[in-house]
């Protein structure tokens, strides 16, 4: 009993929670790769062979740097705001599915460390609440270019919000399910991914998961020629780096929750066609892994590609355009639903 | 508690307490040399002139009220999108009538100009 309810669930959070540390350090790696390819260049090359051990040279020297409260911020605000930032964009991950349920050492195990009937909401929520550490930073920090870059960080962020949980709703119509787990099993007795049954609410998503995550092309709160570092100018050390880590960390988030939603999460690509069944021989959390690593590598892409927009034109891209789509996407998903 | 959510409680302490243990080492290791002019708010190399809390643009406090109004009406949405299914023409019709008294609003807002950002 104990080892059911305890035991289990531990060693699965502490198996995520290091996938996830390990994921985040070598994802910075991966963005100065790719964004060195693309710009015809190497990257970091010195530390071990092709600059792999970079992130952990990276680690060790945000460990030793010294933390920076400056005198004019307020204290316990502003030691309190990095941990906001971290802790929901880590326990997210709670409701994640890698897999379907497998039996291993003849105990069957889940592959996700539990399955909530409100899985969405409940990723839709915790998620939300990391908006609070930003803007609390840039309040703490109580100097001019954080609070600014908070202020746009946070009116960015709740504005995409409206148009992706509107989004959501018409994703849940087509499952008819909260549960993250019970999504990906719809598209399987669907015989479908879901993807191909809302590429609009794909579209709205993926473009909301960019801004959300402050991300190029809508990387305005960090925009480095006119707030010089975002809301965490003031912070040094390792209090940066858990800002750092919730970043990046919010971004696997997003690319998880669509390869969820959007990709059949842990299913074999062409689910309908059974001449492809061999495929299934790969272990059903490798297919989720791969999902995410291709989402995450769009996000790098993206960045790579676009050039940043401007605040109105991102403000009337959330507002104008795809809160409206997202109203009628809800309407028509309604309408297909109870009309088949 | 439903024994579902357990694990997440769970999962809040791991987190909690990761958040502690790197913060704590990297206090032990660092070297701590302050001075009045490090620990100035950042202000490009100038000496600060006042304070940063100033007044500012109240297009922030506009969209922060549409994202409660709006945020809160689509978590209406989630439980009905759930069963539609069950509730069939009944639902739908139901539903568009909510909608359309959300998009009169939004229309409304958007005349008004609360939508623009310039």
């Amino acid at each position: 009993m104990m080892v059911d309810q305890v035991v289990i669930p531990a060693l699965k959070i502490l198996i995520v929670l290091n996938a996830v540390l390990v994921g985040v350090t070598f994802m910075v790696l991966l963005e100065r790769k790719v964004i060195a390819w693309t710009q015809a260049r190497l990257g970091p090359m010195r530390v071990g062979p092709y600059g792999v051990l970079q992130p952990i040279a990276d680690v060790v020297k945000l460990m030793t740097k010294e933390d920076i409260t400056p005198v004019k911020a307020d204290r316990w605000v502003f030691s309190v705001a990095p941990l906001i930032a971290l802790i929901p964009a880590l326990i997210v991950f709670a409701v994640i599915p890698f897999g379907p349920e497998v039996s291993l050492f003849g105990r069957q195990v889940a592959l996700y460390i539990t399955d909530l009937n409100v899985g969405l909401l409940y990723v839709v929520s915790v998620a939300s609440i990391g908006v609070y550490g930003i803007i609390l930073a840039g309040w703490a920090s109580n100097s001019k270019f954080p609070l600014l870059a908070s202020l746009r960080a946070s009116a960015q962020l709740i504005s995409y919000e409206v148009a992706v949980t509107m989004t959501l709703v018409s994703m849940i119509v087509s499952a008819g399910t909260l549960s993250m787990v019970g999504i990906v099993n719809a598209q399987e007795s669907q015989q479908v991914w879901y993807l191909f049954v809302q590429p609009l609410a794909f579209f709205i998503f993926f473009v909301g998961g960019l801004a959300e995550t402050n991300r190029a092309p809508f990387d305005m709160p960090e925009a480095e020629q006119e707030l010089t570092g975002g809301f965490h100018t003031e912070y040094s050390g390792m209090r940066f780096a858990l800002f750092f880590l919730a970043e990046y960390a919010n971004m696997i988030v997003v690319s998880a929750v669509a390869t969820t939603l959007f990709l059949g999460g842990w299913l074999r690509p062409f689910p309908n066609v059974a001449a492809l069944s061999f495929l299934d021989l790969v272990p059903a959390w490798c297919w989720f892994l791969a999902k995410t690593f291709v989402f995450l590598y769009i996000f790098l892409w993206v960045r790579a590609t676009l050039p940043r927009y401007r605040y109105d034109q991102l403000m009337r891209l959330g507002w104008k355009v795809l809160i409206p789509l997202a109203i009628a996407n809800v309407v028509v998903s309604g309408l297909v639903k109870v009309l088949l | 508690m439903p024994q579902e959510f357990v694990p997440i409680v769970l999962f809040l302490l791991v987190a909690i307490g990761f958040a502690g243990v790197t913060l704590l080492p990297s206090r032990l290791l660092q070297t701590n040399k302050y001075n009045k002019v490090k620990l100035d708010p950042y202000e490009c190399g100038i000496q600060p002139a006042t304070d940063a809390r100033d007044r500012y643009s109240i297009r922030y406090y506009l969209v922060a009220m549409l994202f409660v109004i709006f945020d809160v009406e689509t978590v209406f949405m989630f439980p009905w999108a759930v069963i539609l299914e069950e509730l069939g023409w009944f639902g739908l019709i139901e539903m568009m009538v909510f909608l359309f008294i959300l998009v009169v609003g939004f229309v409304y807002a958007w005349k008004k100009g609360a939508l623009e950002w310039a």
